[in-house]
């Protein structure tokens, strides 16, 4: 699942694959905007963009079931909130609406990125002049989730090996010992890539 | 709490849109003015720890486990404006990989998870280490009390939201977002202050943003961060909130949604007719919760300092004509 969740792009040579980033995040951007803004008793239009994304899903050639399992691992939270209009006048139908909103906006991000690497992302994010400082941010965070998952799964593995209690109390203190174990390393790391950066002639 | 598209209409994405967009310009600005150049790695990576570190599982009861959030963790190690960094990279990471978070609804959950959580949580933080004093004691103690407070006012606003968009009834939204989220808040409390006693305990020089360092936030960044999520209180929660119909009428006139508001139950003034015995709506319950959650919340945070100071510490304090001989 983490592999599912990490790594959402799909390389595949399909026609949506090839479309430039720029293009499909304003296509996306659009659908996502267009399904927000229909009023609530718009269904033909709802069913519309739905068969519209479901099309664009059939031309990237991105396995069903990929796009199946994310959309039910992202779902829960939308109905949960969801639930929360049930109680109240009418509230049936703002909750079907809603909804129905947003697993279509779900969708739409998921082919999204399904076909579109993030650093393409970040690269039409520089180019819609989004401040430095936020993209080197953003930019630096993509590159080194994959490390510091791995370095936690390390730090994991070896406290496994080296506790033989259970205990929910202990459990608690050990877990928040390896938050900050991962901090410790992840600011050590921090100043070995600020070293690599100035090297390599970066100018913050 | 993160918001799905869908569930904010126009006015409320973009109001929320414009206050997230001041607090990152307010952040940008103070970490450009005040952080020093190698810091700026370590904002990138402070955010992929963020995301890293909610993988963690905390078991609670039952099978069920919980997770850090970190907006008040990060800010205690990186001063609130790198916080705000860190976690809106978070979130945006979170909106266009994971579908986590609407595209619409992002300004509302920057606003939420990255500005007011963070900045809340630094201004108590800063506020109460201040008033009770330089030790590790203090800072835990402030640690822990911040970050429920924050939590639940993050919370809160998210409830506002909601309701200011007219999809959930503020009697509902507020009563159950803030209730859940107080628990939660505990949580959040315990494995914040436990990762910062660790991080303490294992390299107290990463906690050195003390009285004495250049490095330590101005007044005007707290104050710019109160201002912003005062702003965010007053057009979100205030209408539903407080006595005060004509404000609310005024704003909806303004911005041209009275018939609207007019048709739903969501203007309610529940504190003129709020008794304690009778408890006749969840709103007055919730707020009498939300003081009784407050009080816990400063005594579990009293407990864990001192349970997890070392001892030494303490006796340091005492000074060295002390009568006790614990050591």
């Amino acid at each position: 699942m983490h592999n599912l969740l990490l790594n959402p792009y799909r390389h595949r040579a399909s026609l949506i694959h090839r479309l430039p980033a720029p293009v499909k995040l304003l296509g996306a951007t659009v659908c996502v905007l267009a399904t927000v803004l229909l009023p609530r008793s718009a269904w033909p239009a709802h069913a519309g963009i739905g068969a519209g994304l479901l099309v664009v899903a059939l031309l990237s050639s991105v396995p069903p079931w990929h796009l199946g399992r994310r959309l039910l691992l992202a779902e829960p939270f939308a109905v949960g909130i969801a639930l929360l209009a049930l109680l109240q006048d009418n509230g049936l139908q703002v909750f079907l609406a809603m909804l129905a909103k947003s697993t279509l906006c779900l969708f739409c991000i998921i082919l999204l990125n399904s076909t579109t690497r993030f650093t393409d992302l970040l690269r039409v994010f520089r180019r819609l002049r989004v401040p430095a400082l936020l993209v080197v941010t953003l930019a630096l965070m993509h590159r080194y989730l994959f490390v510091l998952f791995e370095e936690t799964g390390r730090l994991l593995r070896a406290r496994r090996s080296r506790t033989f209690t259970t205990g929910r109390r202990h459990a608690w203190r050990l877990t928040a010992t390896v938050a900050a174990q991962l901090f410790v390393r992840t600011s050590e790391r921090a100043e070995r890539v600020y070293a690599a950066m100035c090297a390599r002639g970066w100018k913050p | 709490m993160h918001i799905p598209d869908g569930f904010l209409d126009a006015k409320t994405a973009v109001a929320s849109g414009g206050l997230a967009v001041a607090g990152i310009g307010i952040a940008l600005h103070s970490v450009r003015r005040a952080a020093a150049a190698r810091r700026v790695p370590l904002i990138g990576l402070a955010a992929a720890f963020v995301f890293a570190a909610q993988m963690l599982n905390f078991p609670v009861a039952g099978g069920t486990s919980g997770h850090l959030i970190g907006a008040i963790l990060v800010a205690v190690l990186l001063g609130p404006s790198g916080a705000v960094l860190a976690m809106t990279a978070v979130l945006v990471v979170q909106c266009f990989m994971f579908a986590d978070g609407g595209v619409t609804a992002l300004g509302a959950n920057i606003f939420n998870m990255a500005i007011v959580a963070p900045g809340v949580g630094y201004v108590i933080y800063a506020g109460v280490w201040r008033a009770v004093g330089d030790s590790l004691r203090s800072r835990l103690f402030a640690t822990a009390f911040a970050a429920w407070c924050s939590t639940v006012v993050a919370s809160i606003l998210c409830a506002g939201q909601l309701a200011f968009s007219g999809t959930v009834a503020w009697q509902v939204a507020f009563p159950a977002m803030a209730g859940i989220h107080m628990v939660i808040a505990l949580g959040e409390a315990v494995i914040s202050t436990l990762v910062v006693a660790a991080v303490a305990k294992a390299r107290p020089e990463l906690l050195a943003l003390s009285r004495e360092t250049p490095a330590r936030p101005r007044y005007t960044e707290l104050t710019a961060y109160g201002l912003l999520v005062s702003l965010g209180l007053v057009v979100f929660v205030a209408p539903f909130a407080s006595g005060w119909p004509d404000g609310l009428e005024k704003v909806a006139v303004m911005l041209g949604f009275e018939p609207k508001a007019a048709a739903t139950p969501l203007l309610a003034a529940p504190l003129p007719n709020y008794t304690i015995p009778g408890f006749g709506s969840a709103i007055p319950s919730t707020i009498v919760a939300g003081g009784v959650g407050t009080l816990v919340a400063f005594v579990v945070a009293y407990v864990l300092a001192r349970a997890l100071t070392p001892r030494v510490d303490a006796a340091n304090r005492r000074g060295p004509g002390g009568a006790s001989s614990r050591a």
